[in-house]
Parts: structure tokens; sequence; C-alpha cells
């Protein structure tokens, strides 16, 4: 028995002594309650909304006013026509649209029966649901308002409209999530590993000491991988279409170009980490934590931006799967053009210029 | 022209508490077509130094040059013509055998034909290997391709990080066989060792402990310094007798050295009435007393105590 | 219980799937004697010490150490014997102090044992003043002296040393094998391999294995007259030449 609490006595200081475990095992929790319990949420608030006013009498007025209020909504603008409300969706500007019918309040008081249009992005079903839900409930209060003192019913109708995912399904937001983080896994956690790996084995000692430059020892170890990427996309866009049904809807050679884009900026990434790390474990750490998990929460597939708190919305900028993640949502759910993405293109461009000027000006042509 | 010429090399690791001394101010140059050995047990420096010369690491300060190149301003050249063999003989454990030497072959900008003469005979006793994976070759076969891919650009200048650490004594005898052919080639060899009885297969030795040079000569030259009187005593009871012969103050130390003790006194009088004295006096049997030259390992054993 | 013998061995092998890494290997080991285990790399050492330390169970043949049985009582035969690996198997980020108690409290001594023991290690090793210090901090050639002193702390009948003295200096090489001899004269029986064929020198008994099987045993000086060599190195190269098996 005695021996059984040594043990427990040297892992115990074992523990203690490893900063980088005690860092995990205590800091963690504490990050991660943080960041779920305040910034992270399936939660809607605040999303951004726009309204059509067709009718701008004093029903509208109220309903719209009581949308406007409510936690869950923040009004964008008001807009004066359908193909404004189009336009202000492609810019992904809002989520969620109101449109009430010319004469709405004339209908409800002369028929007793009225209409609203929802309109939402279901690119993200999820939130569109949500969103579309909350709309109709704050509808329906106004509609039980106005019905208490009268013996006939009113009925207002929501006719709710889910753009570019009608069926709602939820394959049309996780793919272009699922790209973002695939690519961003094999090219920046593989490569940096295999980087580190020729350290850890001593064979980069060897290929240093010739004539080969380390410039093209870099170039020549992401090559693998940015094949194996553009395997990957492949197969990952013959499932979505063939398998799970998710349209290509715009340009596939737009696509294609901006992926390749991406896979650029995560092998830029592998190559930084690479610089840094002295072991295979490390790298593969490093690779998870500051690249694998941000993407995860901050690329906006799984936690919508918009809901997070200012200051993480801002942390989420610099995260190159977020403005991926747009993009690709954009192209291939949406359908829109290069129109619509080249601010986000230009991002990401800026991004990997930059990334791949500082990697490979701080590659170790020296072991120390 | 020196193939390698160091000149006051000095370079400290910083560590969380301290600084580690790795070489304190290294000076020494191989000539041409020579085997010139560094001889100390782990930590003395070796692979730091190895380091410095094919300019994988930056020194803190000093000079040194290889074929008459700078190692910090010169690298490109260094690192284009020199042969480098580090310690785990670092070769792609999942390639075969014929495609580590093509993948060296060709960073080299060479081919296995053209310089094939030069790595024959090594490279004939694990040809039957070709395909096989690297990683599953015996120690003394991962050895010779190592050696066979350091060569294969007809380097003017080897580098051998301690080559024959961990490899069974066949091949490590084999190994410095091959040395000796390359050498009259013209290679210059400069290699690195724990082992303490190779030192005599160098043509000159640098004896190395904790960053410093104990001593630069010919093998010969190393043992010709030794001027303590040195004694091989041999018993029954071995270890009695040592620590018996250590209590006597005219000895100035006694070590084992396999069946028999090496005892080095202090001055040349009377030394083997002394060990005489000491065996009839503890009643040892099957006693044997020699006055023996010393081999490089009492030297350096010595040189330890200065 | 066999008091005198501290090993027997009767043809002991093992196999693995068709390749045989020991070849019924028979042999015996005295109480006290220092053994020297040699043998080329692959030639089966490390698969037979693992078999008498009671790691791995034989494929056939007979063994007992320190008197016990391999096959059924290999508890009892961890319990009474030392082990030193060539990686030292000393924890590195704890202190000297630390480890000798670890490993105190792990071979089930007494809390004043261990307290007794402590002191009086640190004071033969004349590590004092480094008590608190941790292992990664030591020299190598102190870390080895101290993973020997810690695998004997119990006072076991057999301590098994695997390669113990790679890349030491000369000096620190004799003075660990002072130790050895020390533990041997207080009767614990020694079974050691080794690279350094200076070592196998110092040794009572030597065996030494080629593929598989026990080719050469007896003392030193007798190996050496045998095969008319000048040193265990000679000795040693002519019977591995020999083999036909490498790693």
């Amino acid at each position: 028995m005695k021996q059984f609490f040594i043990f427990v006595k040297k892992e115990w200081l074992h523990i203690w002594r490893d900063k980088r475990t005690l860092f995990i095992l205590i800091w963690m929790p504490i990050v991660q309650i943080l960041l779920y319990g305040f910034a992270l949420t399936n939660e809607v608030k605040n999303s951004k909304i726009a309204i059509f006013d067709e009718a701008k009498d004093e029903a509208s007025t109220t309903i719209s006013q009581e949308i406007s209020a409510s936690r869950y909504f923040s009004l964008l603008k008001n807009v004066d026509s359908y193909k404004e409300i189009e336009a202000t969706f492609r810019q992904g500007k809002i989520r969620l649209a109101v449109v009430f019918p010319r004469g709405f309040r004339n209908d409800l008081l002369h028929t007793n029966h009225a209409q609203i249009q929802l309109i939402a992005d279901a690119s993200d079903p999820n939130t569109a649901n949500m969103l579309t839900n909350y709309a109709t409930s704050i509808i329906n209060d106004y509609q039980q308002s106005i019905n208490q003192n009268e013996k006939l019913p009113y009925t207002i109708k929501t006719q709710v409209r889910m753009l570019y995912n009608p069926e709602l399904k939820g394959a049309y937001n996780f793919v272009p999530g699922v790209m973002a983080l695939v690519l961003m896994l094999v090219c920046a956690m593989m490569t940096s590993i295999s980087i580190v790996r020729e350290k850890e084995m001593g064979t980069m000692e060897v290929i240093l000491v010739s004539p080969l430059k380390p410039f093209r020892i870099i170039i020549a170890k992401t090559i693998p991988y940015l094949l194996v990427s553009m395997l990957n996309i492949a197969s990952i866009l013959l499932l979505s279409v063939y398998a799970l049904d998710v349209p290509i809807r715009g340009n596939f050679g737009l696509l294609i170009g901006e992926s390749i884009l991406f896979t650029i900026t995560s092998l830029s990434l592998g190559i930084l980490i690479s610089n840094t790390a002295k072991t295979q474990q490390t790298a593969q750490f490093t690779s998870l934590m500051s690249l694998f998990l941000p993407t995860l929460l901050f690329s906006g597939f799984l936690f919508p931006i918009e809901n997070m708190p200012i200051a993480l919305q801002v942390i989420s900028n610099i995260v190159p799967a977020k403005w991926y993640y747009i993009i690709v949502k954009d192209v291939m759910i949406k359908g829109l053009g290069f129109g619509a993405v080249w601010k986000e293109t230009m991002i990401l461009i800026v991004m990997t210029l930059a990334l791949l000027g500082i990697s490979i000006r701080n590659f170790k042509i020296r072991l120390a | 022209m020196q193939p390698v010429v160091v000149e006051n090399i000095v370079k400290t690791y910083p560590t969380k508490k301290t600084v580690v001394n790795a070489l304190r101010g290294i000076s020494f140059s191989v000539d041409p077509g020579e085997i010139f050995g560094i001889i100390g047990p782990d930590g003395a420096g070796k692979t730091s130094l190895f380091r410095i010369l094919t300019t994988l690491l930056l020194a803190d300060s000093g000079n040194a040059f290889v074929d008459g190149f700078d190692v910090v301003k010169d690298y490109k050249q260094i690192r284009n013509r020199v042969g480098y063999m580090p310690g785990k003989f670092s070769l792609y454990q999942d390639l075969t055998v014929q495609e580590n030497l093509e993948f060296f072959a060709t960073i080299f900008d060479t081919t296995i034909q053209k310089n094939y003469d030069l790595i024959k005979e090594i490279y004939q006793q694990i040809e039957p290997f070709k395909n096989r994976k690297a990683g599953q070759l015996s120690g003394g076969m991962k050895q010779k391709l190592a050696l066979s891919c350091a060569l294969i650009h007809k380097p003017s200048v080897l580098f051998l990080d301690e080559p024959t650490t961990g490899v069974d004594a066949v091949s490590r005898k084999e190994f410095w066989e091959m040395l000796h052919r390359l050498k009259e080639q013209g290679i210059s060899i400069l290699v690195s060792t724990a082992y303490m009885d190779e030192a005599s297969l160098c043509d000159r030795v640098a004896l190395i402990l904790k960053g410093e040079i104990l001593s630069i000569n010919t093998p010969k030259g190393v043992t010709d310094e030794f001027k303590n009187p040195l004694w091989a005593i041999r018993a029954d009871e071995m270890f009695r007798l040592m620590n018996a012969i250590k209590a006597d103050p005219s000895v100035e130390s006694c070590y084992p050295f396999g069946q028999y003790h090496h005892v080095v006194f202090k001055t040349h009088e009377n030394n083997k009435e002394k060990l005489e004295q000491i065996t009839q006096k503890g009643k040892y049997t099957s006693v044997e007393i020699n006055s023996i030259k010393p081999n490089i390992e009492d030297c350096f054993m010595a040189l330890m105590k200065e | 219980m066999q008091k005198e013998k501290v090993i027997t061995a009767n043809e002991l092998t093992k196999r693995f799937g068709t390749f045989t890494a020991v070849d019924k290997i028979t042999f015996e080991v005295d109480k006290g004697e220092i053994f020297g285990f040699l043998g080329a790399n692959g030639a089966g050492k490390t698969t037979a010490m693992r078999m008498l330390c009671g790691l791995s169970l034989p494929t056939s043949g007979l063994a007992t150490v320190a008197g016990y049985d391999v096959y059924k009582q290999n508890e009892l035969i961890k319990k009474n014997i030392g082990y030193m690996s060539q990686k030292f198997s000393l924890y590195e980020d704890l202190t000297v102090r630390e480890n000798i108690q670890f490993y105190g409290g792990i071979y089930g001594l007494t809390d004043e044992r261990i307290k007794e023991k402590t002191d009086l290690l640190l004071k033969q090793l004349q590590l004092e003043e480094a008590g608190k210090k941790l292992v990664r901090a030591l020299p190598l050639g102190w870390k080895q002296k101290l993973a020997f002193s810690i695998a004997i702390v119990h006072d076991p009948a057999i301590v098994f040393l695997d390669e113990p003295t790679g890349g030491v200096d000369p000096i620190t090489r004799r003075e660990f094998w002072s130790l050895i001899y020390e533990a041997s004269e207080r009767g614990i029986t020694i079974f050691v391999t080794t690279h350094y064929m200076d070592e196998a020198e110092y040794c009572d008994r030597v065996s030494i294995m080629v593929d598989g099987r026990i080719d050469a045993l007896d003392s030193p000086a007798n190996l050496m007259r045998d095969y008319a060599a000048n040193s265990m190195d000679e000795v040693f190269l002519h019977l591995a030449r020999k083999a036909v098996r490498s790693e």
C-alpha cells in the first residue's frame, strides 16, 4: 500500500514541475468556462435584420418596433425594395428580413387576416430557424395583445422563406466549415510535423550541410500537402454534391481558386509553427491549440460570430478560416461571384503574403 | 592549406539557472590527408565542435576555417563540399538503402555512378540489402550506409561525429579499416569518439574533456608525454589489493585496467619493492608485477587529474 | 531454495514466431559473483536478461533467480532483484533525495530504513550537498553512480546492469566499478552486460552469446588462454566474427 502512495506522490511531483502541463490543467478549464459561458453560444443575440415596411401604418410600425427592441434583433436598416433586400443578403449583412405588405393594418381590420413575410438566410439553417421562431413569437405576442378585447380573433400569419437552403439542410452550413477545418488541419499541422520530424530524427542536420537551399527544403516539404489538399477538396466536394445534395451554385473555378489560396495560407502557418517547435509533439500541440481550435470556434460555422462579444468578434478577424468560410458559403451556397467576395479574398492574400514572408525569413538555416 | 583550422572557439549554452560552458577556447588544426581524432567522454563538447565546423551552430567567439572558408561568412561553400555524418547516423528510416544514396547523391548534384569507386568497398557490403528500408538494417549496416551517403559527392573533408558509438565490436573494427583506406585517397578526416582505444588508430588526436583540450599530439606523442612511472600488478582479491595500494602515500593513483591494476607512482624510486611489500603484507597469492608503458587511457586519466 | 546459486538456467529458450531469439542456454551464477553477460547486438542478450528479470516468460526451459522460478514466481523475483538500464531509470525532474525515497518506497522499505539509506547513500557518493538538486542538473557520471546505488537500495540478492557505463569518462567508469566491487563484497551478485571489453576482464566469469546460444563461458583468464588471445577484446572478436545473425 505504501508503494502505491509513494507512486502517487511521484506523479504529483512530475505534474507540478512540468509547467506546460500545469498550465493546461489549471487554465484550460477556466478559459473554457469563460469562453462557453460568455462568448460562444448558439443563442442568438442582436442579429442584424432589415425591415421592408410597405404599409407604414400603426400596426406595422408597432410590430417593427417590438422586433427591433427585442434583444434578439438589431435593426440594420429599413429598405424600400425586394432588390435591396436581396443585395443586403448577398453582402452577408443580415440574417433576416421582415416584410410588411401594403395595407397591412387595413387587411387586419377588415378581414381579420394579415400576412407578414419573413425571409431568412438559411445557409446557416439553425440560426435561420431560431430567428424566424423568435420573430414569429414576437408577432404572436402582438396578435395576442390585439385579440384581448375582441370577440372575433385576428390572425397574423407569417410566411417564411428560407433563402439559399429551403430544405434547411445542415450540410449547407457545415460543408464549408469542414472544408476550412480539413485544409487547416492537413496543411498546417501535417506540414509543421513533417518539418519538425526531420529535425527530431537528425536528418535535418545532414541536409542543411549540403548545397540544398533551405528555401527549397521548405517548398519541397509543402508540395505534397498541397496536392493532398487538392485531393481532399475534390473528395469533400464530390461527397457533398452527390451524397449530401449540397449544390455548387457559383463558379466552380472560383471555388477551387479560393481553396488553393486558403491552402497556401494554411501551409505558411504550418511553416511558421515548425520554426519554433522542437519536437513533433510540440508541433502537433501548437497546431491544435493555435490553429485547429480557433478555426473550430471562430470560423463562424459552429458559433455565429455576430453573437459573440465584441472582443471575440475582433479576434475572429485574424483567423483566416473565418474569411475562407464566408467565401465558400458565398460562392458555393449562395452562388455569388467574385464581386461579392473580393474583399475577403484580398484579406486572405495579404495574410498569406505576410505569413509566408515571416516564416521563410525565420526559417533556421542553423540548428540554433 | 590545412583542411580544418580552429582558433580559440568558445561556445556556451544558457540554461534556466546557469550557463553551460560547452567549449572553452579550443584551438587545433588538421593536416591534409590525416585522420584526426577528437577523443573524449560524453559532454566533453565533441558534438558542439562538430556542429560549429559544419556551420550548423554559431560559436560565441573565435574563428574556424574549413578548406580555407570561414564557417560563419562562407558557410554556403562549406556546405557544398564537406561530408558529414552526425551521431545516430541520420538516415531516412523509411527509405531503402538505394533511395537514401540516390537522395544524397542528387542533392549534391552528382550520381552514384560518378564516385562509385570511392564508396565501392563499403557499398559492396550493404549492396545485397539495397532494397531494404534503412530502419531495418543492423547498427553496423546503418553505419556503412551513412558513411557512403557522406562520401558520395567526394568531399575533401569528412566530419564523423561518434560514428562507432553503439555499434558492435566487429563493425567498429571494419569501420576503422575503411577510414584508413579513405585516407589513402587523400580525404582528410575529423572523427570523434568516446572509445579511448580508437585513439591509437588516428594519425593525431586531441584529448578533450569538459570543453577543454588536454593534449594534441600523435598517439605515440601522447604516451611519450606521460612521465610518471607506471606499473601493472595482478593478484587474487583485486579489490582489496586496489584499496591497499591506494592507501600507500607514494602512490599517485591506482585504477583497474582489466586483468591488471595500473599503479602510478609519484617518484621513480623503489616502486617495485613497495608493491612487493604490499602484496607480502596482505598475503596475496598469484602476484604478478610489471613495469609497463602507458596507453592513451592512462594518459587521459592522468591529464584529467591535472 | 538453492542458496549458493543465485541464477540457474537450463535450456532456457525464447521464440518469437519462427525466430529463436534465445536458444537453449544453460548456465549458473554463484552468490557474490560478478558475472559478465556479453554478446553482440542482436545475439539475444537483452531477451535473455528480460526473462531472468521476470519481465518476459520463456518459451521453454527452466530458470530460477534468487531461488524463485521464472514462470510461477516472477513477482517474487522482481522484489528480490535490482535493475539498472543504460538510460539510468532516474527521474530527471525529481531531486536526488526524492529519487531515493521513491525507489525505497517502491521496493517496500520502511520509512526509517529509507531515511537511513538516503543519508548513507548521499555520504557514500559524496552527494550530501546535492540532495535537493534535480537529477537533471547532475553530471553524467554522478547520475550513473546514483542510479546504481538506488538499484541496490533494498539490498537485493542480485542486481542486473544493462550496459551501465556508456559514454562516461574513464575515471568515472572505474569509480563506478569500485561501487560494483563493494556491492559484490557485501554479497550482492552482479549480472552485467557491457560493450567495454576491459570491463569484461573485471568479472569473475564471463559468458558470450552468439546467435542466441552461449558459445563461451569461463573466467576471462581461461578464455584468453583457450583462444590464445591477449585481451577479452580479441576473444570476443574471434567469436563474434562467426555470427550469422546481426541486429
